[in-house]
């Protein structure tokens, strides 16, 4: 394993410092794994709290700020945060107008957030969870834990974001996260595997010419392997398991991202294969995000997300944003 | 069976999950995400550490302790529920000193009433289930026939060894491991495998005791 840290057992608090130093418009509690926005909560406002594991940077960390979330709650490398880290959060963010939490479908995510749900309600914090599970290449719902949430939950984090800062109440900031994540859907594929650092090697073996499809964040293998084909194989491939749960028509917002090894020459060969695929079956991309924002460490690979628009949510994407790693408008 | 008892069970679980630490590890990489080893081993870290800190007279005590420090420390899904197993144990047991081989069975049916509850997992889903439920209804079998604590916890042991293997053959219908579908055929489940490494840990206390 060659990787830039100090111990295995410090990267997460190691990156966290770097976060602090970069980012003086975050605080950053690193004992606690808690980054808030320096400026604090914005009274009346909706607060947005998300987490989950580490290694999936800039997720979430990097879309704490203005329009977006107000907190974020790491966790170790791949492994859901705890209730009290959530509850630290809710509570810093709470500015009396209640706390959506922005939880991604995974067993651990779910349950440590619910955790954290019922305790900030003995604090008499009104809390609403929002689910995202857009991940088209888990098929059989019903005979597996759900959808995992991918890609969705940044374009979540953004159109929530936005209209929490407007002032809207809790239960409309809730309504229209899940809009969004109801009217987008996700695929992954890895060219390679990914190394957690406290584990040291590889999560699984992939061959030199072998692509494995379908996969999550976390290095978990995907549905099927299959040899390495062009990238407008690769793309079709993706998007087909797009359309067929979700015809692609309309104006849509898309993301072609890296998921930590992939060099932006090659995000930008897919985005223009995915361009012409989404072209191709007369929708429209009136939007777009190509690079880096959801990522599984070091692995090669990229995922594609879809987002059907209308015109509420387009201005909304629009509206401005001033995060580490989002930022427009301002 | 008294709080020393079962300090000295969540010491021994400990020092085994640091020996298995890299074997469940490999277990969940195959299947998961590559973190139960890492996490649990964290985890019993963390108890051992507040037992140090904390007075825990009985043994509802002990296992509440270790079950709410496990959900504070550990994430992921392991973390939520074998804290919530343990603290579910230990209510079960209330504030007596001193806790019989039935009330002790009373208090892991307790646990796996717990896991159920908040994950929705049935036996047969290659979960941590199916080492559990059969280790209670092995326990409960063993005193209904008038065994003693060391042949009882070990009849539970094997029987939560016996389940973790079984999931070997099962396809997962919970949890991180379910998105693989069939592919998840012919992996033993991590949290199968360290419950089992729990309940041995239980049967070599018992058993140290008696001699």
């Amino acid at each position: 394993m060659k990787k830039l840290i100090n111990s295995p057992d410090s990267v997460v608090t190691d990156a966290l410092a770097g976060i602090a130093a970069a980012h003086p418009s975050l605080a950053v509690d690193i004992d606690n794994k808690v980054i808030t926005r320096a400026a604090g909560p914005t009274p009346g406002k909706v607060g947005l709290v998300s987490g989950g594991g580490s290694g999936h940077e800039p997720l979430h960390g990097g879309f704490v700020g203005y329009g977006m979330l107000d907190a974020a709650c790491p966790g170790e490398v791949f492994t859901s945060p705890v209730p009290d880290q959530m509850l630290l959060a809710t509570r810093a963010v709470n500015a009396g107008a209640g706390v959506l939490h922005i939880v991604k479908n995974y067993t651990g995510d779910v349950l440590n957030f619910q955790m954290a749900a019922e305790l900030a309600d003995d604090d008499g914090i009104e809390v609403v969870p929002v689910v995202v599970n857009d991940d088209v290449a888990v098929q059989d719902s019903l005979y597996t834990a759900g959808r995992r949430g991918v890609g969705a939950t940044v374009f979540v984090e953004k159109i929530a974001g936005a209209l929490a800062e407007r002032g809207a109440p809790l239960a409309e900031v809730a309504a229209v996260a899940a809009e969004v994540n109801d009217r987008s859907r996700s695929f992954g594929v890895a060219l390679t595997s990914c190394t957690v650092p406290a584990a040291g090697k590889p999560t699984f073996d992939l061959g030199e010419t072998e692509i494995e499809l379908g996969i999550g964040i976390h290095g978990e293998p995907g549905r099927r392997r299959g040899p390495l084909a062009p990238a407008h194989e690769i793309a079709a491939a993706a998007l087909d398991a797009i359309h067929a749960d979700m015809p692609l028509a309309g104006d849509v917002v898309v993301m072609v991202n890296g998921m930590g090894g992939t060099p932006l020459i090659e995000l930008y060969v897919l985005y223009n294969e995915v361009h012409k695929y989404i072209t191709g079956k007369g929708a429209r991309i009136t939007r777009n995000l190509v690079g880096n924002y959801i990522t599984s460490l070091e692995m090669q690979g990229f995922s594609v997300t879809v987002c059907q628009l209308t015109d509420s949510l387009t201005e909304l994407w629009d509206a401005a944003v001033d995060t580490p790693a989002l930022r427009w408008g301002r | 069976m008294d709080a020393a008892f079962f300090r000295a069970w969540l010491s021994e679980a400990g020092t085994v999950i640091e020996s298995q630490r890299d074997h469940l590890t490999q277990l969940d990489a195959a299947i998961g995400d590559a973190d139960h080893g890492i996490n649990l081993a964290r985890g019993f870290s963390a108890i051992a550490a507040a037992m140090d800190q904390a007075a825990t007279p009985t043994p509802g005590s002990v296992l509440i302790l270790a079950g709410s420090t496990l959900i504070s420390k550990v994430g992921g899904a392991s973390g939520p529920l074998y804290g919530m197993a343990l603290r579910q144990a230990g209510k079960s047991l209330g504030d007596t000193a001193e806790a019989s081989l039935p009330e002790l069975a009373a208090s892991l049916e307790a646990a796996l009433a717990g896991v159920q509850k908040l994950g929705a997992a049935r036996e047969g889903e290659k979960t941590m289930v199916d080492a559990l439920a059969p280790a209670v209804a092995a326990l409960q079998k063993a005193i209904s026939e008038g065994a003693r604590a060391p042949e009882a916890l070990a009849a539970a042991a094997t029987a939560a060894a016996e389940g973790a293997q079984a999931t070997i053959s099962m396809h997962a219908l919970k949890g991180r491991a379910s998105y693989l579908g069939p592919r998840s055929v012919g992996h033993e489940d991590p949290g199968a495998a360290s419950t089992a490494i729990i309940m041995g840990a239980l049967r070599d206390v018992a058993s140290r005791q008696v001699t």
